[in-house]
C-alpha cells in the first residue's frame, strides 16, 4: 500500500471544503498531481499545495492508498466524502461531513469530529478516537436515508440527532450521547456505553439500540417489553427490553409486528416513562426582596438589569418571565 | 431587430408540411420571412436538424406547491448547483429545479413556450411571481376549476351564463390561460376526508357529480370559445384498475363539437395518461391498460393527450389533487406536504423513487411509452412527464430516444429485474413503431400548439409566425446510436426564441424576452357574479378581494389572447 502524507501547513482563513481528499481521488496520481486537486474556500477555489505539503504517492487505486494528514485540520471539512476504499488517517481534529456517504475503506481520526460525519454513510469503517458532534451518521437535511451500512466507532461522546433515519449498519458510541438518539430509525444497531439524554427513539419503527448506562428519561411511547437474554460484543447478558415507537406505523412479518426496540441492562435500576421535572422553584426570601427593592429604588430597571442584580448577588438564575412579575410586584 | 438564414437543414415542419427536405428557414424581425437581407447572419446547418421550438403542453414549473417541494427537499438540490455563469445566474435542483435551471433547461432542450399545469388561483401571484424569474421561455398558467365552490354552486343549478362569467373573471383575475380541472369533486370531498373515484361519486355537501362537473365546464369552456378546451386530469389517478374511470370521463366528451376561432380541433384534453391507464384489482395483478385507451382515442378525434412517462428516477410528486398524495404517502411512508386552498382546492407533496427493480415502477414505465406508440395521431399525442410527478422534464431526449429506437426500449424491458413479469403485464414488447423525427415535431411542436390554440403563432415555420427556431445536431438518417438521439435533444445547437439566438451549441446566451400568456374572454356584464363574488369574500375568504387579483405590475410582458365570448 502506497502512502501519501498531507501536511496542513497554512491554517485556512475560511473553512476549507476538500472532498478530493480521498483514496479515489488520489489513486493512480504523484504527489505533484495530487497537490493541484482543488479545495474550495468559501466562494474561491485554491489547490490542495496551497494549504498543505504533499508527500509520497497514490497507489494505482484506491484500495492500494492511504493518506495520512497532520498539522491543525480542524477546519477542514468533507474529508474521506464518498470514499470506496482505502484508507485516510487523520492525526488531529477535523470539520464537518468527514466521512459523509463513505461506501468502503476506513478513516480514522485521532482527534475530535464535528457534525454531519458519516451521514448517509454505506459501506466502510470511521473509528473516531475523541469526540462526535451533532447528527452522526444520520441523514443529510430532508433526506430519509441515513447511514444505511457500515461501522460507525466514536470512542467519546456523540452529540445530539445522532442515528436519524438510520437504517442499517453499526454506531458504537464509547461515551455519551445527546438528546434524539436513533429519530426515524428504520434498522440498523447503535450502541451507548454511556448515558443516553431523553427521547431515545423517537419515531423510530425498527432496530435496536443499546444503552448500557442509563436513559436519561424514557419516551412515554415505548411499553416495557420485560427481560430478554441477548449477545452483545460477544457474550450473552439480560437487557430490559423497551419496544416502540407505539406513536408510528410498524410493518408485520410471519404475522409478528416489528417494533424498534431499546435495550438496558437489567438491574440498572427502574426506568420510569417521562419521569416529572425535579427543578426547584427558585424564589428569593422576603430579606432579598427588600434589598432588591432597596437597590433599584427610585428606578425603572429593565429586566435583564434586575436579573443580572439577582444572581450576581445572590447567585439565583431566575427566568426572564419570573423577574418581570417580580418587577410588576414589586412597583406594587 | 438581427436577421438570420438557417442555411441547408433538414426541415420537420408540420405546419408546412416539410418532412425532412433540405431547405431554408429564414427569421427577420422575431418572425419568420419569406427572405432575408444578404446582412442577415448564416446559420450553417448541413446534416442538422431543424425545427419549430418545442411547446410543453403540461408541467408544474412555478407556484406554491412548486416552491414548496424545494423547500422541503433540501436533498434534492444536492450536488446539483451551477455557480453563476457568463449569461445564467445560479441554479440547482434535479427534479424541482430552480426558476432559473427551469428556464435555462428547457431552452437548452429547445423548448420556447411552456404551460404550468395546475395554478390555484389563490396563490396565483406567486405562480407569476416565478413564472416572471423563469427566464427565456413563454409562459402561461392554467387555474383549476374542478373543485371551485363558485362553479359547483352554478353548476348544480344549471346557471350556464354564470359559469361563464364567473370563469371569464377568474382568467382575467389571476391571468390565467386556460380550465384546469383536478380530480374534479375529489379534491374538495378530500376536505371531507373522502374522495370521488368514479364519475358518479357525488361531492359531500354540494351533491355534484364528478361527471356534471365536467360536463358542465367542458359545455362553457365551448360556448365561450377559449383558446384551450378543458384540461383535465380524471379522477381515480394511480390505482389500479382506473382505466374504466378514465374511459367513463372520456365519454362525457363524446360527440361534442368544438368551437374556437384558433383552429383547436378538440374539446377535451387529457393529461398525463398513464397514470390513468391502469387495469388489474391490485397492486399483484397489476396491468397495462394502454390499449383499451388508446383505442378509444384512435377513434374519437375531438380529444387529445399528454402521455406523463414514467423515467425511473427519483423525483417529487405534486398535484392538487390532495386524496391520491395522502394515499401515496401511506404506500412509501416517505414525507407528505399537504394544503388546502379555501374554496377552491386541495394540494399535496410527496417524494416518490421510481425504482426500475420494482414491478410496478416498471410497468408504469411501459404504459407511458405504449400510449405513445398505440395512438396512432401524433397531432393529438403529445410527450410529458407531467414534470415532476413522473419524471423530471430534464428527461425528455430519453423519452424521444425510447419513442424513436425499438431497441433501446426492448434493451430497457430486457434489463428490469422483473423482466417477465413486466413484459406479461404490458404490451410493449410486441410493439415495433418507431416514432419518426415528423411525428416527433407533431407530438412536441404543432399538436400541443394547436391543442393550445396557439398554432397561428407557436409550433411551426410558416412566415409570419414566431420565430422560435431549434436547431439539433442530428440526423435521422444516420443516426448509428439511440444514445446519439438523446444527446442532440438535450442540448440544442441553435435556439431561437421570438428570432433572438438564446442558445448557441448548447450554451445559454441570452435570457430571451419572456412573454406571459394569458386569456381575456369577454362575457356580457353579469351583476348577479360580481354580487356572489363579493359575498364570498366577505364570507368566507381569509383574504381581501382587492389583494386576491393578480395586477399588472406581476406581469410585466404579457401577451394577451383576447376572446370575444359574448
Amino acid at each position: 500500500m502506497d502512502i501519501v502524507k498531507l501536511t496542513l501547513v497554512k491554517e485556512p482563513e475560511l473553512y476549507l471544503e476538500a472532498e478530493n481528499i480521498t483514496p479515489d481521488h488520489f489513486a493512480g496520481k504523484t504527489a505533484q498531481q495530487i497537490g493541484e486537486l482543488h479545495v474550495h474556500l468559501g466562494n474561491t477555489t485554491a489547490k490542495i499545495s496551497d494549504y498543505f505539503t504533499v508527500e509520497g504517492k497514490a497507489g494505482a487505486t484506491a484500495a492500494d492508498t492511504k493518506i495520512i494528514i497532520s498539522g491543525p485540520t480542524d477546519k477542514v471539512k468533507y474529508i474521506g466524502m464518498k470514499m470506496t476504499a482505502g484508507e485516510i488517517e487523520v492525526q488531529g481534529n477535523t470539520d464537518m461531513y468527514t466521512a459523509a456517504w463513505m461506501a468502503g475503506g476506513k478513516i480514522h481520526v485521532k482527534g475530535n469530529v464535528d457534525s454531519f460525519c458519516g451521514i448517509g454513510m454505506t459501506g466502510g469503517e470511521f473509528i473516531v478516537d475523541g469526540n462526535a458532534k451533532n447528527y452522526l451518521g444520520a441523514s443529510y437535511r430532508g433526506d430519509w436515508r441515513g447511514m444505511m451500512g457500515g461501522k460507525i466507532i466514536v470512542k467519546g461522546n456523540a452529540g445530539s440527532d445522532t442515528a436519524t433515519f438510520m437504517n442499517g449498519g453499526t454506531i458504537d458510541i464509547g461515551g455519551n450521547v445527546d438528546v434524539h438518539l436513533g429519530t426515524h430509525a428504520e434498522g440498523g444497531k447503535i450502541i451507548v456505553r454511556g448515558n443516553a439524554k431523553g427521547r431515545v427513539g423517537g419515531q423510530m419503527v425498527k432496530g435496536d439500540i443499546f444503552v448500557l448506562g442509563q436513559v436519561e428519561r424514557m419516551m412515554p411511547s415505548y411499553i416495557l417489553k420485560g427481560e430478554e437474554e441477548v449477545e452483545l460484543d460477544g457474550k450473552k447478558q439480560l437487557f430490559q427490553v423497551w419496544i416502540g415507537d407505539m406513536g408510528e406505523r410498524h410493518a408485520k412479518r410471519k404475522g409478528e409486528i416489528i417494533y424498534g426496540k431499546i435495550y438496558i441492562p437489567a438491574g440498572a435500576g427502574a426506568v420510569q416513562a417521562a419521569a416529572p421535572r425535579a427543578e426547584r422553584k427558585k424564589k428569593l426570601t422576603d430579606k432579598q426582596l427588600e434589598q432588591v427593592k432597596e437597590a433599584f429604588k427610585n428606578q425603572s430597571p429593565t429586566v435583564q438589569q434586575v436579573r443580572t442584580y439577582i444572581y450576581d448577588t445572590f447567585d439565583i438564575d431566575m427566568k426572564p418571565m419570573q423577574v418581570s412579575r417580580l418587577i410588576d410586584s414589586l412597583k406594587r | 431587430m438581427s436577421e438570420y438564414i438557417i442555411k441547408n437543414g433538414k426541415v420537420y415542419d408540420p405546419k408546412t408540411g416539410i418532412k425532412g427536405e433540405v431547405s431554408d428557414v429564414c427569421i427577420k424581425d422575431g418572425k419568420i420571412a419569406d427572405k432575408v437581407s444578404n446582412k442577415a447572419k448564416v446559420i450553417d446547418a448541413k446534416g442538422k436538424t431543424v425545427m419549430a421550438g418545442a411547446v410543453e403542453i403540461h408541467a408544474h414549473v412555478a407556484g406554491p406547491k412548486v416552491n414548496e417541494g424545494r423547500n422541503y427537499r433540501p436533498e434534492d438540490k444536492l450536488f446539483t448547483y451551477q455557480p453563476t455563469g457568463k449569461n445564467t445566474r445560479m441554479s440547482g435542483g434535479f427534479s424541482i429545479p430552480t426558476t432559473f435551471k427551469t428556464g435555462y433547461e428547457y431552452a437548452r432542450m429547445g423548448f420556447t413556450t411552456v404551460m404550468e399545469a395546475a395554478m390555484p388561483p389563490l396563490y396565483a401571484r406567486h405562480v407569476h411571481e416565478e413564472i416572471k424569474d423563469t427566464p427565456i421561455v413563454d409562459e402561461g398558467a392554467f387555474p383549476v376549476f374542478g373543485n371551485n365552490w363558485f362553479v359547483f354552486e352554478y353548476l348544480k343549478n344549471n346557471e350556464m351564463d354564470n359559469v361563464c362569467a364567473y370563469i371569464s373573471w377568474l382568467l382575467k383575475t389571476t391571468k390565467g390561460y386556460a380550465v384546469k380541472i383536478v380530480n374534479p369533486g375529489g379534491s374538495e370531498a378530500w376536505g371531507w376526508g373522502e374522495n370521488c373515484t368514479t364519475v358518479n361519486d357525488p361531492v359531500p355537501y354540494f351533491d355534484i357529480t364528478p361527471a356534471e362537473i365536467v360536463k358542465g365546464l367542458l359545455t362553457a369552456n365551448e360556448k365561450m370559445g377559449l383558446p384551450h378546451s378543458i384540461h383535465i386530469h380524471q379522477n381515480n389517478l394511480g390505482n389500479p384498475g382506473n382505466y374504466e374511470t378514465t374511459l367513463d370521463t372520456l365519454k362525457i366528451a363524446e360527440g361534442v363539437k368544438p368551437n374556437n376561432k384558433f383552429g383547436r380541433e378538440q374539446v377535451l384534453h387529457s393529461t398525463h395518461v398513464q397514470f390513468h391507464s391502469y387495469k388489474g384489482d391490485s397492486w399483484a395483478t397489476f396491468e397495462s391498460g394502454a390499449k383499451e385507451i388508446a383505442d378509444y382515442f384512435n377513434k374519437n378525434k375531438n380529444m387529445t393527450m399528454d402521455l406523463g412517462c414514467v423515467t425511473l428516477d427519483e423525483t417529487t410528486t405534486m398535484t392538487a389533487d390532495g386524496p391520491f398524495e395522502h394515499h401515496l404517502t401511506s404506500l412509501n411512508h416517505l414525507k407528505w406536504a399537504n394544503v388546502d386552498v379555501e374554496l377552491e382546492t386541495s394540494s399535496g407533496i410527496v417524494p416518490y423513487v421510481y425504482d426500475p427493480n420494482i414491478k410496478v415502477c416498471a410497468i408504469q414505465w411501459c404504459i407511458g411509452l405504449e400510449l405513445g406508440l398505440l395512438a396512432k395521431d401524433p397531432m393529438r399525442t403529445f410527450v410529458t412527464t407531467d414534470h415532476p410527478n413522473a419524471g423530471p422534464f430534464t428527461r425528455y431526449p430519453r423519452i424521444y430516444k425510447w419513442l424513436m429506437s425499438n431497441k433501446s426500449r426492448q434493451d430497457m424491458l430486457k434489463g428490469f429485474k422483473n423482466s417477465d413479469k413486466v413484459i406479461a403485464a404490458t404490451n410493449l414488447a410486441s410493439i415495433d413503431r418507431e416514432i419518426t423525427m415528423f411525428e416527433l415535431a407533431q407530438m412536441t411542436r404543432a399538436g400541443p400548439a394547436k391543442a393550445l390554440g396557439l398554432y397561428n403563432i407557436f409550433g411551426g415555420l410558416a412566415p409570419g409566425m414566431d420565430a422560435d427556431v431549434v436547431v439539433y445536431d442530428l440526423d435521422e438518417d444516420k443516426v448509428k446510436n439511440p444514445e446519439e438521439i438523446e444527446k442532440a435533444f438535450s442540448a440544442a445547437d441553435y435556439v431561437f426564441k421570438s428570432g433572438t439566438m438564446v442558445v448557441e451549441h448548447g450554451e445559454v446566451v441570452s435570457n430571451g424576452n419572456k412573454r406571459t400568456l394569458w386569456v381575456d374572454a369577454k362575457v356580457p356584464e353579469n351583476k348577479q357574479v360580481e354580487r356572489d363574488v363579493q359575498m364570498k369574500f366577505l364570507k368566507f375568504y381569509s383574504m381581501n378581494l382587492a389583494n386576491y387579483e393578480v395586477s399588472n405590475h406581476y406581469v410585466p410582458n404579457p401577451y394577451v389572447i383576447e376572446v370575444d365570448s359574448n
